[in-house]
């Protein structure tokens, strides 16, 4: 048997640190499917963390992105990674007088950001009271699955739930992996290629407004959005984390659209504007109507106002 | 010359000055929203008016209305004891609408008619809150006439079908489908 020598002859015994160094590349190279061992696996694997990465890493990244979602959806994607605008803070406001609960505006965001339709998954859950009946309080009361031959029913009233927008959220404190955090506009985002799908944020979020993705997402091919936003609106993966993003993909932009909630409702009892802009709807609403905030007592400070025009 | 120039710099800043601050006031008091959905939502076929009213007797009794009215007098709920036809109608030229002080305004501009008695709603309404907005937020927005969403002859809105509740959680389940099989947006077109 021929023997194992170094440069000068020497017998040398293979070392612990050697052993394990070889196992693991040994494995490492394993575990590449030869199939598809292109860069693309590696820099997935390797991507950075989203406030982590300068904008060619980005835009490597979305470039990759792009090109996965145009095999797996066979159309064509554009993602941005637009940033947030200066002296922008995004309010949001939905007058409770006019809602009439058509939930319009749920399926209406449902087309806008490609939410799985199979297993189901809506941002939006609009909530029927009955008329003196216990509310703001007590949301136990309220009936999400109500489904008359029209709305608004006669002795009831609705309110629509959903992200909230805090200033203060709870979910970004939770995740482990900050896979989810505020941007500069007061917008909470999360970024699904960073998600471990551990779902803490679902359970400390007061509002229930978080969603998971307990399937793989399916959306048929003639109803996928392909403008799309990296921190929005982009297909997400089984196992991942999305809610309402006050629509990135349009608000982000100068100028920059209405989200697609308060575009559709027939009533236009959603409003939406710049709470650092004196002048926007968002602070004539503040200033002007009767305003409140979900469970205001918890110090979350939502940027969502319900409010009562009449 | 040259000395004259430098005299007159100073002049000409504060003329231009001047010009900026009268041109900045005139947007301040101009509080009218500039953009809409044109045109009013005529039935079809029905304007303008004078193409059949022009040569007929103007009629102010109140009466149960004929021909191509016969819908208005029917759904007619509009404060409709107080109220009939040329209280807002004009009658001498009848492709315009008359303010309670007799001052004519066009079909485009029928808020202002509203406004006479919905004043509140009015100042929402040029505020951005009263009413559907679509457009940009921090850019053109499109405003809607009173009549997009209320008929003015019977001014309430109407109760509408809603879209399905959502799936109770308890029908998750995994399975894997073709894309035929995937569930479509109830939404559809709605725009």
């Amino acid at each position: 048997m021929k023997k194992k020598t170094n440069s000068t002859g020497d017998l040398k015994p293979i070392t612990r640190r050697n052993f394990l160094k070889g196992t693991a590349a040994g494995a490492a190279t394993l575990a590449i499917p030869v199939g598809t061992s292109d860069a693309a696996v590696w820099q997935s694997f390797f991507q950075q963390h989203f406030l982590e990465m300068n904008k060619e890493e980005i835009a490597e990244v979305i470039k990759r992105l792009e090109k996965d979602y145009a095999e797996k959806y066979k159309t064509s994607f554009n993602i941005k990674a637009t940033g947030a605008l200066p002296n922008t803070l995004f309010g949001y406001g939905l007058d409770l007088s006019r809602c009439i609960g058509c939930r319009r505006c749920v399926y209406a965001c449902v087309r806008e950001n490609n939410q799985s339709r199979d297993p189901q998954i809506h941002y939006i859950t609009v909530l029927e009271f009955e008329k003196g009946h216990k509310w703001v309080s007590d949301l136990e009361e309220a009936d999400k699955y109500y489904y008359p031959a029209e709305v608004p029913e006669e002795g009831h009233f609705y309110m629509p739930v959903q992200c909230q927008q805090c200033e203060d959220p709870p979910c970004v404190k939770v995740c482990p992996t900050k896979a989810t955090w505020k941007e500069p506009d007061g917008i909470v985002v999360i970024d699904y290629n960073w998600c471990i799908g551990c779902r803490y944020c679902m359970a400390a979020c007061p509002y229930g407004a978080r969603r998971f993705n307990w399937g793989e997402p399916h959306i048929a091919r003639d109803e996928i959005n392909p403008e799309t936003h990296y921190l929005g609106n982009r297909p997400r993966y089984r196992g991942v984390v999305e809610k309402c993003t006050f629509c990135i993909q349009r608000t982000r932009g100068n100028p920059g659209r209405y989200p697609a909630c308060v575009e559709i409702c027939p009533v236009g009892a959603r409003k939406f504007g710049n709470l650092l802009d004196p002048k926007s709807e968002i602070r004539y609403l503040i200033e002007n109507k009767r305003v409140f905030r979900l469970k205001e007592d918890l110090n979350t400070s939502p940027k969502f106002y319900y409010f009562f025009a009449t | 010359m040259r000395k004259v120039n430098k005299f007159f710099i100073p002049l000409w800043l504060g003329a231009g000055i001047l010009v900026l601050a009268v041109g900045n006031i005139a947007r301040c008091e101009e509080d009218m929203p500039r953009f809409f959905v044109p045109p009013p939502p005529f039935s079809e076929g029905i304007f303008p008016c004078s193409d059949c009213h022009a040569d007929m007797e103007v009629n102010p009794e109140r009466r149960q209305l004929e021909d191509e009215h016969v819908e208005i007098s029917e759904m007619f709920n509009h404060a409709s004891e107080q109220r009939w036809c040329l209280d807002c109608h004009n009658p001498d030229d009848r492709d315009k609408l008359r303010l309670a002080n007799g001052d004519l305004v066009s079909f485009e501009e029928s808020y202002n008619l509203c406004g006479q008695c919905h004043g509140t709603i009015f100042r929402d309404w040029k505020a951005g809150i009263h009413g559907k907005r679509t457009g940009e937020w921090n850019g053109r927005k499109q405003y809607r006439l009173c009549v997009h969403c209320h008929n003015p002859h019977s001014p309430k809105f109407k109760p509408i079908k809603p879209l399905p509740p959502p799936n109770n959680p308890l029908e998750i389940q995994y399975r894997k489908l073709s894309d035929e099989e995937i569930p479509r947006n109830p939404l559809g077109n709605i725009q």
